[in-house]
């Protein structure tokens, strides 16, 4: 059983829009188990882009992924779905909480679409999770009752309710004044040291990148540092 | 598929647009209340006027129609069997209007499985006196039990009783007729009839069929009476009048005892087919009215699940993010689609049962009917079966293209935008 979580080979990605552009060059990318990447380079350097082709959301590329060694490649819209709830927990700059939905529901909803525990058991998880992110307190309101630091911290916790093999996150602290971005950090910090949690982040914060374990540095649609 | 969790976020989203969510139910309600409604009253309707003629048309008429013989002299000759025949002014044959063995008819006909009952009649045309005037008229002797039973004839009755006609000497005449000779209940009648014969009957019920045509010119009196009247036998009849179980059956039913019992046949179907015509398109405009009304209704669905589409474009985006699929995403509008299908749906039954029953007690009176004092309704199941068949149909194809619509949502690009 090898280490490794994610895998990339070869990968090309073209944007048709409004003329045909390379956005991704060749890229081979492997992210071990426990690590904790960040990914920055230049706006526009399609490191986004790149984010989203590993996140199975997007399909329209050229090349391989691999998660957990298997094949996600060419696979249904319905078997990517499970493949995401199963494995990946996404972070956004926008936390893109249900506001239909109270604090706990949210964190529960991925977990109930996989249902691979009971919803008592769900519930319970998810608050273990709001706990362990200070947020216990929080459980009931509904998401336009919190702030913006509170918001990204639920949704951290919504990323982590399935106990995803990797955390993605898209400019995670984005939005986020420094205090907020430090916290946001600890919290992956610790989840990387206490969980074994890896993640893949996408920042253009420096400060950020460079606490990380690893930085994968972009330009112009290829890795030139990993 | 968690079809649970699917109807519960489907009932989250209805819940944030309570309002739209109200007034697209609303919309579907008030089209199937119109629909239960409109298809209830003109059903209601139509059976009235089909009862107007049914209950007084036998299924099946047996009698001896007025022709000529079919075999003549010239087609028993050898010599001339081959040849075609022409035959000038030839006269119908004189065979009587009695039905023969009419006693040994009936007892057959009322074992047979098909039939519901007979009723033997005596139609017979007399002259009314009334001072120096003759009115003409028709008497009809009946059997007054089984045309009862047969053709609810007290419903047509508005003064005195049918069974004062088993009385000797009783008639019961139409309400044109005692009208016009300024006779009531109780008067006495002088009839001539066509042989000559005079005869005095006391009047004992006016009739009113609501056919202006029938009521001044029918009157009805007991079988023996009538066959006192005219001097013939207790055999004598001219009709048989016969109402099956399945009333669509008639033309071959008819077709088939014409050839038994050697007499003529007509069935209802042949008789009326103009009322038929009528009672299809009345069910034709209602039935299209109401499924135009739900068309309607499915437009203002189609429109509000599209604007929720575009409203809660972020929540589709992160619900696919996390592992929900094109299809559960569908699923979710097509439940939300379905909720106001069904909620509108018995609604809509509801209301169109209370409309129905407010038609249902508006007087409506006239001369021609006299016994109907309401609009008539017709409150068959069937009706609202269909109805809520309609909805869930309607909303389901209203919701299935905005469902499509939000299963092929990209959350890259909806995320990425942001």
């Amino acid at each position: 059983m090898n280490n490794t979580v994610l895998e990339t080979k070869a990968l090309n990605k073209y944007f048709n829009d409004p003329i045909r552009f390379q956005v991704l060059k060749n890229i081979a990318l492997t992210i071990n188990h426990g690590e904790f990447v960040s990914i920055v380079g230049k706006s526009g350097c399609g490191k986004s882009t790149l984010l989203y082709l590993l996140s199975t959301m997007d399909t329209d590329y050229e090349g391989e992924i691999y998660i957990h060694n298997e094949l996600v490649t060419n696979k249904s819209d319905a078997a990517l779905a499970k493949i995401r709830s199963e494995n990946i927990g996404f972070v956004f700059q926008f936390h893109y909480l249900l506001n239909e939905y109270n604090v706990l529901k949210n964190v529960m909803l991925p977990g109930l679409k996989l249902a691979k525990y009971s919803t008592k058991e769900i519930e319970h998880r998810a608050m273990e999770h709001l706990k362990t992110l200070d947020m216990q307190d929080q459980a009931l309101k509904m998401p336009n009752q919190l702030s913006g630091g509170q918001k990204q911290r639920v949704a951290i916790a919504r990323a982590l309710i399935n106990d995803p093999l990797i955390i993605m996150g898209d400019e995670p602290t984005g939005n986020l004044d420094k205090k907020n971005s430090d916290m946001v950090f600890d919290i992956f910090n610790q989840l990387t040291i206490e969980k074994n949690q890896t993640l893949l982040i996408v920042t253009h914060d420096n400060d950020f990148a460079h606490r990380t374990h690893r930085i994968v540095t972009m330009e112009d649609g290829s890795i030139i540092e990993s | 598929m968690n079809f649970k969790l699917i109807l519960n976020i489907a009932f989250h989203l209805l819940q944030a647009r309570l309002k739209q969510t109200v007034v697209a139910a609303i919309g579907v309600t008030f089209g199937i209340a119109m629909f239960i409604s409109l298809v209830s009253f003109m059903n209601g309707l139509n059976d009235l006027l089909d009862g107007l003629m049914l209950n007084r048309t036998p299924h099946v008429r047996l009698y001896n129609e007025i022709k000529p013989s079919e075999n003549q002299p010239i087609n028993l000759s050898e010599a001339y069997k081959k040849n075609a025949n022409f035959i000038n002014s030839i006269k119908p044959k004189d065979r009587g209007k009695s039905i023969y063995n009419s006693k040994t008819i009936i007892k057959v006909l009322k074992a047979d499985s098909r039939v519901v009952d007979v009723a033997p009649k005596i139609n017979t045309p007399v002259f009314f006196n009334s001072g120096t005037i003759e009115i003409s008229g028709i008497i009809s002797g009946v059997d007054v039990m089984a045309e009862e039973k047969l053709f609810a004839f007290s419903d047509y009755i508005i003064d005195g009783k049918i069974t004062d006609l088993t009385q000797n000497n009783s008639i019961i005449i139409g309400k044109g007729l005692a009208d016009k000779m300024l006779l009531e209940r109780g008067d006495i009648i002088k009839i001539t009839t066509a042989k000559g014969n005079l005869a005095s009957l006391k009047i004992v019920g006016i009739s009113q069929i609501g056919i202006a045509e029938i009521d001044d010119v029918s009157s009805y009196t007991s079988l023996e009476t009538a066959q006192k009247l005219l001097g013939e036998p207790t055999n004598y009849i001219t009709d048989i009048q016969i109402k099956l179980y399945d009333m669509t059956t008639a033309p071959s039913v008819a077709k088939e005892m014409a050839a038994t019992f050697e007499l003529d046949a007509i069935d209802y179907q042949t008789a009326n087919s103009q009322f038929e015509t009528g009672s299809s398109v009345r069910s034709i405009i209602s039935y299209a009215v109401g499924i135009v009304l739900l068309i309607v209704a499915g437009f203002g669905i189609y429109n509000i699940l599209n604007m929720m589409i575009y409203e809660k474009m972020d929540s589709i985006a992160i619900l696919k993010a996390t592992g929900f699929s094109g299809s559960d995403v569908k699923w979710i509008f097509i439940s939300l689609s379905l909720v106001i299908g069904v909620v509108g749906g018995l609604f809509g039954l509801v209301f169109g049962y209370i409309f129905t029953s407010i038609i249902d007690v508006i007087p409506f009176e006239t001369a021609a009917l006299p016994t109907i004092k309401t609009y008539p309704i017709n409150y068959n199941p069937v009706f609202y079966i269909i109805g809520i068949l309609f909805a869930l149909f309607t909303t389901v194809i209203a919701g299935l293209f905005p469902a499509l619509k939000a299963s092929r949502v990209d959350p890259v690009e909806i995320i990425r935008g942001k």
